[in-house]
């Protein structure tokens, strides 16, 4: 009796920390059908089946990440490089993760997923929501970051099977990678008082292009700005215009 | 690239991914603080490697030959001043690829 009781308790709370996280993650759910998709179509007209971006948006679910990785699986194998650039381009998770060792501590067994599905969305959700009393913090988290997971993969995935039903010319469509980087970046760019990371960026990657040429130039570009931080850290962070 | 070489990329990816969701998370305690080099590279870098991975894009247009590289300016500036008019992401990089791929389909 009493265990059938906690059983219909635990639903219930299950059901409420759901009913609390959806909402929040709806505009979220539109940003990443669209993009999801775009990505999904991406791969389908470079030539790779939908089980790609099927496979690459459960196992990596970074979405910059996911859209260079098909540009890397296009050209040369080069395990180093991919390694490298997959970490700088994550490396923002480490952040997200000290946020969050306070918030995610004694979720249990979740904790393991909720870490795997840490995006920029959920964190964000995960960082800035109180959690209302009552409700289950730990399935609260779960639902915002399994949720954002399914939009995600669903999108992909539909691109991924709808790409190859269009019908128009798409020659161009890989320029949906470059707007949402230049998005990104002037979203960043305009988070700052001062530029000298974003120029740094930009100025070491166009130098190590011209240098290195197309092929190699990321490896560089990466120890470059390492290098360029650690040494100017004392007059950026002077500046003051890190967010 | 190979089936194999395939797999191994992402796999790569997918690696790299977890290895900076996960370290945190055994590396430091949320009593203790965080090393205050670690704090500066995590504001510092995202600007940083974003104007990377805008140049990595750019990567093989060639200013000297074919258009000049033309169509990407001007779709890069339209992204731009529809984000700063609107702040609506989808709607900017929406606006910019199509109009990307009208240049380089009907004009360029």
């Amino acid at each position: 009796m009493s265990g059938k009781e906690t059983g219909e308790k635990r639903q219930g709370k299950i059901r409420q920390a759901f009913l609390c996280a959806f909402p929040k993650t709806i505009p979220i759910m539109m940003g990443f059908l669209f993009l999801g998709m775009s990505y999904g179509i991406y791969m389908k007209v470079s030539g790779f089946s939908f089980l790609y971006p099927l496979c690459m948006s459960i196992v990596i679910f970074g979405g910059s990440l996911e859209f260079v990785a098909v540009t890397m699986l296009l050209g040369s194998f080069a395990p180093l490089q991919t390694f490298l650039m997959a970490l700088m381009i994550q490396a923002r998770h480490l952040f997200y993760g000290i946020a969050l060792l306070e918030k995610y501590k004694g979720t249990g067994w979740k904790k393991a997923y909720l870490i795997f599905g840490l995006c920029d969305e959920s964190f964000s959700i995960n960082c800035s929501t109180e959690v209302p009393e009552g409700v289950d913090k730990g399935w609260f988290y779960f639902f915002v970051t399994i949720l954002n997971q399914s939009y995600w993969v669903l999108g992909a995935t539909a691109g991924g099977v709808l790409g190859s039903f269009i019908k128009f010319d798409t020659e161009g469509l890989d320029f949906v990678m470059t707007a949402m980087f230049v998005v990104i970046f002037l979203e960043q760019w305009l988070k700052e008082k001062k530029h000298y990371t974003a120029l740094i960026g930009v100025l070491a990657s166009a130098v190590c292009l011209l240098v290195f040429g197309a092929d190699s130039f990321l490896i560089p570009t990466m120890v470059c700005i390492l290098c360029f931080l650690t040494v100017f850290r004392k007059p950026i962070e002077k500046a003051g215009g890190l967010s | 690239m190979t089936l194999l070489q395939e797999i191994i990329t992402v796999a790569l990816c997918a690696l790299a991914t977890m290895a900076t969701r996960f370290f945190p998370f055994f590396v430091f305690r949320a009593d203790k603080p965080t090393p205050k080099y670690i704090l500066y590279l995590g504001k510092a870098l995202p600007a940083a490697i974003f104007g990377m991975l805008v140049v990595y894009c750019l990567k093989n247009v060639n200013v000297f030959t074919g258009s000049h590289g033309l169509p990407e300016l001007i779709a890069i500036a339209l992204v731009v001043l529809l984000h700063l008019w609107k702040r609506n992401m989808l709607l900017s990089i929406a606006g910019g690829t199509v109009c990307y791929m009208v240049l380089v389909q009907m004009i360029f």
